[in-house]
């Protein structure tokens, strides 16, 4: 390899880097300009939060016999922290193009020199610190109501756990982005109806067990369960790391499968998009 | 660099009525679907050289629009070929997006966000330095008449006129060799509008850019145009200079306009904003 084509090479690089950025810096801008809705979205988290998680503390009295009430508190708390986190970095990934669409900018940043897996690494970037943000919030809030016992805590184990939950979930969160790109009028809403699915069969509230058999089968599809199923093993019981390994592992290839099938997928939408005019309709 | 800015061999583009790709014709069965077929761009061949202003004279739903989203990689043609600068705009995306820039009719904009804020998105996605972009927008914007303290409000307390000249501003950032404007002065006010004008000619002039104008405008394609190509019901339908166009019809004693060109040659008046 010429000295050139290096130089040329990291010249390429630094450019997408850069464009990346730019996707980064205009979506904290939006949140900035958006902050009414942020905080509004924010207090109904919180409150969403906990309300579920009272239903843990509430248990015996509901059910007049004798629960482990801390675990069922942070067996809810893990699952609704979680699943936020989830639903954040999905949302702003399968809504990349829905966003554009009700801006009005669609057209703008598809003339744009950068390529479709730069804008996909800014809009995740962006999703993973606003969510961790956004969750942790969520969290700081939350354990000022309740005395949660993290001692049994594997925390390095749920923080793997997170990692590999989120490329899991970017793969789908990418797939997911095709519906709006294809479906100017509808596809914002079909996003939704995917997500309410994942709620459903991933054990978010309760393990996947207690489902009908043919969920449960749909239930191994989602990274989510995975995901929750690992977080309550490294949180609750102090998993070992060879107890998650299996999990982590899965998570990871999930996204290693969903993330390259995914980005290939949008390419032949916006193919097709092109061909068929979808672009320019606003929706 | 060829000296071709433009080159547009039969391009052919028709909406609806399946064609070979929509998911509805498979579902609703070819026969119905053919039936609601448009064709926005039937065989329409140009070439534009470099450092023209070539404009496109049409009324609403003539093809104009979809021409510039052909040349702008955000359609793809069924059949024909298109070059800028020698480079083809479907096999190589990348080099084609690298020299052009477009101004659509609707300044679109995050109009939440400042003009400042939109073109520093703007000035990242063409790979330019951010701290040297800022001073640049602030000239540009300034030199089209936008105030210091607006710079930073959000767009959407802009007037419309205001909004257009950010939008110019954002596509002149990027020092494109080859600008695409899509009805840049439909709906704005006379001030506004030749503002706008005066900025496109002193682009052209200091810049060697070449641009590509759509317009129903007579009175701007006449002022700015080199060449001009009527087009109408996605056909050109004649293509020259403003003064061989006019040359083509007849006078009867009073001094021939586009308005009597384009009348002459497609039967129709244009329809003004």
């Amino acid at each position: 390899m010429t000295l050139m084509t290096i130089a040329n090479t990291g010249r390429n690089i630094w450019r997408e880097t850069q464009a990346s950025y730019a996707f980064v810096e205009r979506n904290f801008n939006l949140m900035k300009r958006y902050w009414g809705w942020e905080a509004v979205w924010l207090a109904y988290s919180i409150a969403s939060a906990l309300s579920i998680t009272y239903i843990g503390a509430g248990m015996e009295q509901i059910s007049g016999a004798s629960v482990d009430t801390n675990y069922l508190v942070l067996y809810l708390l893990i699952g609704t922290l979680l699943w936020r986190y989830l639903s954040i970095v999905f949302d702003a990934i399968s809504e990349m193009i829905a966003w554009e669409r009700w801006e009005g900018t669609v057209e703008y940043t598809f003339m744009a020199p950068v390529s479709r897996v730069t804008h996909m690494i800014g809009q995740t970037i962006f999703s993973l610190v606003w969510g961790l943000f956004f969750t942790g919030v969520i969290f700081l809030v939350v354990a000022l109501f309740f005395d949660l016992n993290l001692e049994e805590a594997n925390l390095l184990g749920g923080a793997a756990v997170l990692i590999a939950s989120s490329v899991s979930f970017v793969g789908f969160g990418i797939m997911a982005a095709v519906l709006p790109l294809l479906f100017p009028e509808r596809g914002a809403q079909m996003t939704n109806v995917v997500q309410a699915i994942l709620l459903l069969i991933s054990g978010v509230y309760y393990p996947i067990t207690v489902l009908p058999r043919w969920m449960q089968v749909i239930a191994r599809g989602s990274p989510a369960t995975y995901a929750l199923e690992a977080m309550r093993a490294a949180m609750l019981t102090n998993a070992a790391w060879a107890e998650l390994l299996p999990d982590l592992a899965l998570l990871m290839a999930m996204g290693l499968v969903t993330i390259p099938a995914g980005a290939w997928i949008f390419s032949r939408a916006e193919r097709y998009a092109k061909r068929t005019g979808r672009l320019k309709r606003t929706g | 660099m060829a000296n071709k800015a433009l080159e547009i061999h039969e391009a052919t583009k028709t909406f609806g009525g399946g064609g070979n790709h929509s998911i509805l014709a498979y579902v609703r069965g070819r026969s119905k679907a053919q039936k609601k077929a448009v064709v926005a761009l039937d065989n329409v061949s140009l070439t534009v050289e470099r450092g023209e202003i070539f404009g496109i004279l049409g009324p609403n739903g003539s093809g104009k629009s979809t021409l510039v989203r052909l040349v702008s990689t955000l359609m793809i043609p069924d059949r024909g070929e298109i070059r800028v600068f020698g480079h083809d705009v479907q096999r190589e995306e990348a080099a084609v997006k690298r020299m052009i820039n477009r101004v659509s009719v609707d300044a679109a904009f995050f109009k939440k966000l400042s003009p400042m804020e939109n073109l520093i998105y703007a000035a990242r996605l063409y790979g330019l330095n951010a701290r040297q972009a800022r001073e640049q927008i602030v000239q540009i914007l300034t030199r089209l008449g936008i105030e210091e303290r607006s710079i930073g409000e959000p767009l959407e307390e802009m007037s419309r006129g205001m909004q257009q000249k950010v939008a110019i501003a954002r596509a002149f950032l990027s020092a494109p060799i080859l600008l695409l404007l899509d009805e840049p002065t439909t709906g704005l006010d006379p001030r506004s509008k030749q503002d706008v004008q005066a900025f496109v000619r002193e682009i052209q002039a200091k810049h060697d850019t070449t641009v590509l104008l759509t317009t129903h405008d007579m009175k701007e394609a006449d002022e700015l145009c080199d060449r001009i190509a009527v087009i109408d019901k996605g056909r050109i339908v004649a293509m020259d200079t403003p003064e061989g166009l006019k040359a083509r019809i007849s006078h009867n004693g009073h001094a021939v306009t586009l308005e009597d060109v384009f009348m002459a040659l497609t039967g129709k008046q244009l329809a003004e904003e």
